[in-house]
């Protein structure tokens, strides 16, 4: 059968050509055989799925439409589920058990969602190359010597390979976007507060940002309506009227002006991605938006910066795993302080450790000025160039990484190496702003991703854009050759 | 900046981490890197900047003062990895 995408499902699920028990058990066979060579999966909820299915064909059956009834998906093991293992890549969670559903899972099951299971990831989504994982790393689909990118590496190598027609992810320094680009699929991080983080393990709470990942841009504009919403349990939710991401597909790009960064084209850009994301760019060209060079002078600073920011926020946030409300608890301590401190240099991985221990220091009496507040006020400097730029232009457009996905292996011993793979993501979530990822061309048989980045709120610009280039491109429909 | 073991064990104090010392040196050149690289900081003109904590400089939201969360201790309580009676065992504190 066809693999539709989940637009494309969930129209003949309306025309009752399939039901979603037969599209629930067509994608966890296709789990069940394939899953092996990616491990995308850390957890396959076959019973659950089915039971869902069973009951969202009931509904169907009674002309009911919500927007995702029926149509199976895949949570990041970053969202709590309630009744679910919800590891968060990582050994300290290993035992946990969600006893309630994050929001954005709780929105997803209203919306009629099966969820088939929950993806793989970088522990506690600190990492870019889906390594750091507990339960071993993913394999990217197109070649199974390279990484899917991180943290939402399983979600991408999932989508991407077909085995479920979209997956949630979360960005905090590219982690959406950056395996979409890896793994040749279209994956959106909302503006700062769009989507709820009620239930999302958190990491660095001023950056993180949960989002859609699926083939096209029509697929992630329907997955959105269903996540975003304001929250009451999330404090730093925006109070928005409710938006349909869907609405403005359509639109044409006449007049519409993009920005190149020049930074984004400068040194480091491998040269072969510059001629692949000239090519595409030249197909909004053609679609009648205007190009603009632009300058974002700060955005050199952003990866030094989020360094500082990302782990002071993280061991704060977790400083919550203490061997003694939920988690990981080292056998026979000798005393509280034993167990605090062996549980979790049992629990945490290297990455983590490193964070933490990082994210202790510049938090540290004496430090804190030299470290954190200069690096909060850099923070700004780069929101800044941002709403300079949203001055000249509508949208800014360049690509998502640096180079083509990295060999297993390659980075994982050099972090400031890694953490340079998110050169261009990064300063995105500093200023708070959504971006985009698509597929834009391949180098050989690896996908390269065009970033688009918008102003606040302008998520429905992004996918519009996406959306007109994907009428004219057929890069992502293309499916890797052993998944097929 | 560089680290020194024992600088990693200070921090790993701090942040409640037990590490070895075959460990903390490999921290500790680890950590001298990062923080070598998050120095390039050291350039940035930040005379006069307002330091951003939130990306839309929001204010905190205020609820009103109710209850609105039911007793789940028990449901909760599931998860520790040692609980009874309502309460969490930890070793003993005060002898």
């Amino acid at each position: 059968m066809k693999l539709e995408t989940l637009t494309g499902w969930r129209r003949r699920l309306r025309a009752r050509e399939i039901s979603s028990r037969e599209l629930t058990e067509l994608y966890l066979g296709r789990i069940a055989r394939l899953d092996a060579q990616l491990n995308s999966f850390i957890t396959v909820t076959d019973e659950l799925a089915l039971a869902a299915a069973d009951a969202a064909d009931e509904r169907l059956g009674r002309g009911e439409e919500t927007p995702l009834l029926g149509l199976p998906v895949a949570q990041k093991d970053i969202f709590c589920t309630e009744g679910v293992r919800t590891s968060c890549g990582s050994r300290m969670l290993d035992p946990f058990v969600a006893p309630y559903d994050a929001t954005v899972v709780a929105r997803m099951k209203a919306a009629g969602a099966v969820m088939l299971g929950k993806t793989n990831m970088d522990e506690f989504a600190m990492g870019s190359s889906n390594e750091t994982s507990f339960y071993g790393p993913v394999c990217n689909p197109w070649d199974p010597d390279r990484v899917p990118g991180g943290s939402s590496g399983g979600s991408a190598a999932a989508v991407a390979a077909r085995l479920v027609p979209a997956a949630t992810g979360t960005d905090t320094g590219g982690s959406i976007r950056q395996p979409a680009a890896f793994c040749g699929i279209t994956g959106l991080k909302p503006t700062y507060g769009r989507v709820s983080r009620y239930g999302m393990i958190a990491f660095a709470s001023s950056l993180d940002q949960g989002g859609p990942m699926a083939a096209t841009a029509e697929d992630c504009a329907l997955m959105l309506n269903a996540m975003a919403g304001f929250d009451p349990r999330d404090s730093t939710s925006v109070e928005r009227r409710a938006e349909d991401f869907s609405a403005d597909l359509e639109r044409d790009l006449k007049g519409l002006r993009i920005g190149l960064p020049r930074e984004f084209f400068g040194e480091g850009l491998d040269p072969e991605m510059r001629a692949a994301i000239e090519t595409a760019l030249a197909v909004l060209k053609d679609r009648g938006a205007i190009l603009v060079d632009i300058n974002l002078p700060n955005s050199g600073l952003s990866v030094p910066a989020y360094y500082v920011v990302a782990p002071a926020e993280c061991s704060s946030n977790l400083a919550r795993y203490d061997g003694v409300r939920f988690g990981h608890r080292c056998a026979d301590p000798l005393d509280l302080q034993d167990l605090y401190t062996r549980s979790r240099a049992e629990g945490f991985g290297a990455e983590v450790k490193r964070r933490i221990m990082i994210g202790t220091y510049v938090l540290s009496a004496g430090y804190y000025d030299a470290y954190y507040l200069k690096a909060q006020k850099v923070r700004r400097l780069i929101a800044d160039d941002f709403r300079r730029a949203f001055t000249e232009v509508d949208v800014i457009a360049g690509p998502t990484t640096p180079e083509l996905p990295f060999r297993l292996g390659e980075k994982s011993a050099d972090p400031v190496k890694m953490y340079l793979s998110d050169i261009y993501t990064i300063a995105v979530n500093l200023a708070g702003l959504p971006g985009l990822s698509m597929p834009a061309g391949t180098i050989g048989n690896l996908p390269v991703g065009l970033q688009l980045i918008g102003n606040y709120f302008d998520e429905a610009r992004l996918l519009n854009v996406a959306h007109q280039f994907q009428q004219d491109t057929d890069w992502h429909a293309r499916m890797p050759a052993a998944f097929v | 900046m560089s680290l020194d073991s024992d600088a990693v064990r200070r921090i790993a104090h701090l942040a409640r981490l037990a590490v070895d010392d075959r460990e903390a040196e490999g921290f500790a050149s680890a950590l001298s890197d990062i923080f070598e690289f998050v120095e390039t900081l050291e350039g940035a003109d930040i005379a006069g900047v307002e330091p951003m904590a939130h990306p839309l400089d929001a204010e905190q939201r205020l609820r009103p003062d109710a209850v609105t969360e039911t007793d789940q201790r028990d449901r909760f309580q599931q998860s520790a990895p040692s609980a009874e009676g309502g309460l969490y065992l930890v070793p003993r504190v005060i002898e």
